[in-house]
């Protein structure tokens, strides 16, 4: 066990050292900062200070090495446009974000653990039919096209919902007012999720329903209800952990278009900001801790997967 | 009972019979096979049966449907069905031509990694767990950023982010396939690594490849329309389903002129949903432990 968990945290270390040279790539592929500070007004002689200050004028790894260096001790280097600190901007920023993915995941959850088993259990009825276009309708539907719908019903036609911000503008912030922003925003993000986890859940149970030991459970009599949720579902929870680690880059991705849709002040709305503006620094920032978090959660997953399911081997 | 020799190609008959029985049994994705054939074929013929030129001004500026146009007009006059007509025509190339390079970088990558195993598989898994790791559309993004946008730089973004996957499902398939007696039958019988991989491993995962490939389609539709709606996919006056949304982004034209974005992004909804019921049925079709 021990073993295992030791394995899978030393084949991480190179990928997280290989993310950090992808990104760094593709920083200098975006271009060299001193061509965004080029101007009329400043001679070539300031340039090639600001050559030397930035350390540009080394070789490339040595550069890769200073960076790392700094990436270290928590530097993300500086913003082009608002020359803040990129890490201080993510700090600020990410709570927002954390909060929306949180509640979409757990929402997503809440909808597609009753629709997926109850799918499963009477399979092939009108209600899983029912169910399952419902899923693939949830998944085939772009997300920015029903944050549109949301905002055309509820703010617009029945004026019930804020539809941009995290909280009205002008009023005091109150945790009443930040659920309201959040509904339509949570809805868009957990009707797709929701969508993929319906059919993985069900199909999870399906096979499940299918075991030996439930037909034993069955037989010993102990009760539908019983016998669907203690032997059933949580056997079928262990691989519906697995996915949620790839869930979460996924659910980042559409944060951060919904977060443009609906001006949720979080790193998407930030990351997109810096996108338009080609502000490098805070684009790769972005990309690197995103990149980072993502490998930990499925590191932790992995791990819990393994200590959930005691029948895995440990190779 | 009478012992009758079936041949290869009658096998190959009965089998693909049997998948097409189980196919039909999803009307949905009949449905859905239809509307995407339909579909294809007007977005093939849009140049001849658009009734305008989509980027033209044709009439006045956002006009309701009439019977002149049928789904009105844009904020500067163009037709808005000749447009859904060529966007859709942009969605449909964008999507199948990013799969396609997606799929051969991944089968590619997923042949050598499952079949030599190994430091070279080692090295391709890490790569692949390194790309998987960053956010897809943030990728996507970035890199629209730095090469620009535009239809060529669009498909090839979306299928170099997006071959992760298809890797993953190669290799895993190379390796349950190489445990086979027929595959070590040939090993003994000392045909070339070239003749095994190409001949014998490769057909024999062509039907997951196809049912994965139909998901990436569906989703390489949803990321040019979220690309292009944020204005860094397709760009204008070329017209996508995505960038055809972008006016939506406007208050005035999401309260006042809903022919504006209703019918692009229903057809969106139903080009992906058709194409995700196909890929559904697909899966079932050629599930060999199905019956």
């Amino acid at each position: 066990m021990y073993k295992y968990i030791i394995k899978r945290i030393l084949i991480a270390i190179p990928v997280i050292i290989g993310i950090t040279i992808i990104d760094f790539i593709i920083m200098n592929l975006a271009g060299n900062p001193l061509e965004m500070i080029q101007g009329a007004r400043v001679s070539q002689e300031a340039l090639e200070v600001k050559r030397v200050v930035l350390g540009l004028d080394k070789p490339i790894y040595i550069q890769y090495v200073i960076w790392l260096k700094e990436l270290l001790r928590g530097n993300l280097g500086y913003s082009i446009r608002s020359y803040q600190s990129v890490s201080q901007m993510i700090r600020s920023s990410i709570g927002p974000t954390l909060l929306l993915m949180g509640a979409s995941l757990v929402v997503s959850l809440i909808i597609a653990v009753p629709a997926g088993i109850y799918s499963a259990v009477h399979q092939y009825s009108k209600g899983d039919y029912t169910i399952v276009t419902l899923s693939f309708l949830g998944t085939s539907i772009p997300g920015f096209f029903l944050a549109l719908i949301f905002i055309y019903i509820f703010t617009v036609k029945l004026n019930w919902l804020p539809s941009s911000g995290m909280s009205t503008l002008g009023t005091e912030t109150s945790i009443v007012d930040i659920i309201k922003h959040m509904v339509m925003p949570v809805m868009v993000l957990s009707a797709s999720l929701a969508g993929t986890n319906i059919r993985y859940i069900r199909s999870a149970m399906l096979e499940i329903l299918q075991k030996d030991y439930l037909r034993t459970a069955r037989a010993k009599g102990i009760g539908r209800f019983r016998v669907i949720y203690k032997h059933g579902f949580r056997n079928a929870l262990i691989s519906v952990v697995t996915v949620i680690g790839m869930h979460i880059t996924l659910l980042f991705g559409s944060t951060i278009i919904i977060e443009q849709v609906f001006s949720w002040p979080g790193l998407g709305l930030m990351t997109m900001n810096a996108i338009i503006n080609r502000d490098y620094p805070v684009i790769m920032g972005v990309c690197l801790i995103t990149a980072i978090v993502v490998l930990l959660t499925n590191l932790i997953t992995d791990i819990l997967y393994a200590w959930i399911d005691p029948t895995i081997q440990f190779k | 009972m009478i012992k009758r020799k079936i041949d290869k190609k009658e096998m190959n008959y009965r089998y693909q019979n049997r998948s097409w029985e189980r196919f039909k049994r999803h009307k949905l994705a009949l449905a859905g096979l239809v509307f995407l054939i339909v579909m294809s074929l007007l977005a093939l013929l849009a140049p001849w049966i658009a009734p305008y030129d989509p980027n033209e001004v044709a009439g006045g500026f956002s006009k309701a449907p009439s019977l002149q146009f049928i789904f009105g007009t844009d904020q500067v006059g163009r037709d808005v069905f000749s447009r859904l007509l060529h966007g859709t025509r942009i969605s449909l190339l964008v999507g199948l031509a990013a799969t396609a390079v997606s799929t051969v970088i991944g089968v590619i990558l997923g042949l050598i990694s499952g079949y030599f195993g190994g430091w070279v598989d080692m090295v391709i898994m890490r790569f692949t767990d390194m790309v998987m790791s960053f956010p897809y559309i943030l990728l996507v993004l970035v890199s629209a950023a730095i090469f620009g946008p535009g239809l060529l730089n669009i498909i090839l973004i979306l299928g170099f982010v997006d071959w992760p996957g298809v890797a993953r499902l190669v290799r895993g398939n190379v390796l349950a396939i190489r445990e086979n007696n027929f595959i070590k039958a040939d090993l003994v019988a000392g045909l070339p690594g070239k003749y095994i991989l190409f001949s014998e491993i490769l057909p024999n995962t062509i039907a997951p490849i196809l049912i994965y490939a139909t998901s990436v389609v569906a989703i390489s539709i949803l990321d040019e329309a979220a690309l292009s709606f944020l204005g860094m996919g397709i760009q204008p006056p070329q017209a996508s389903l995505g960038n055809m949304l972008n006016g939506a982004q406007s208050l005035s034209v999401l309260t006042s002129k809903p022919w504006l974005w209703i019918p692009t992004g229903s057809l969106i909804v139903l080009l992906v949903i058709s194409i995700n019921f196909i890929g559904d049925a697909l899966r079932d079709a050629f599930d060999p432990s199905g019956n």
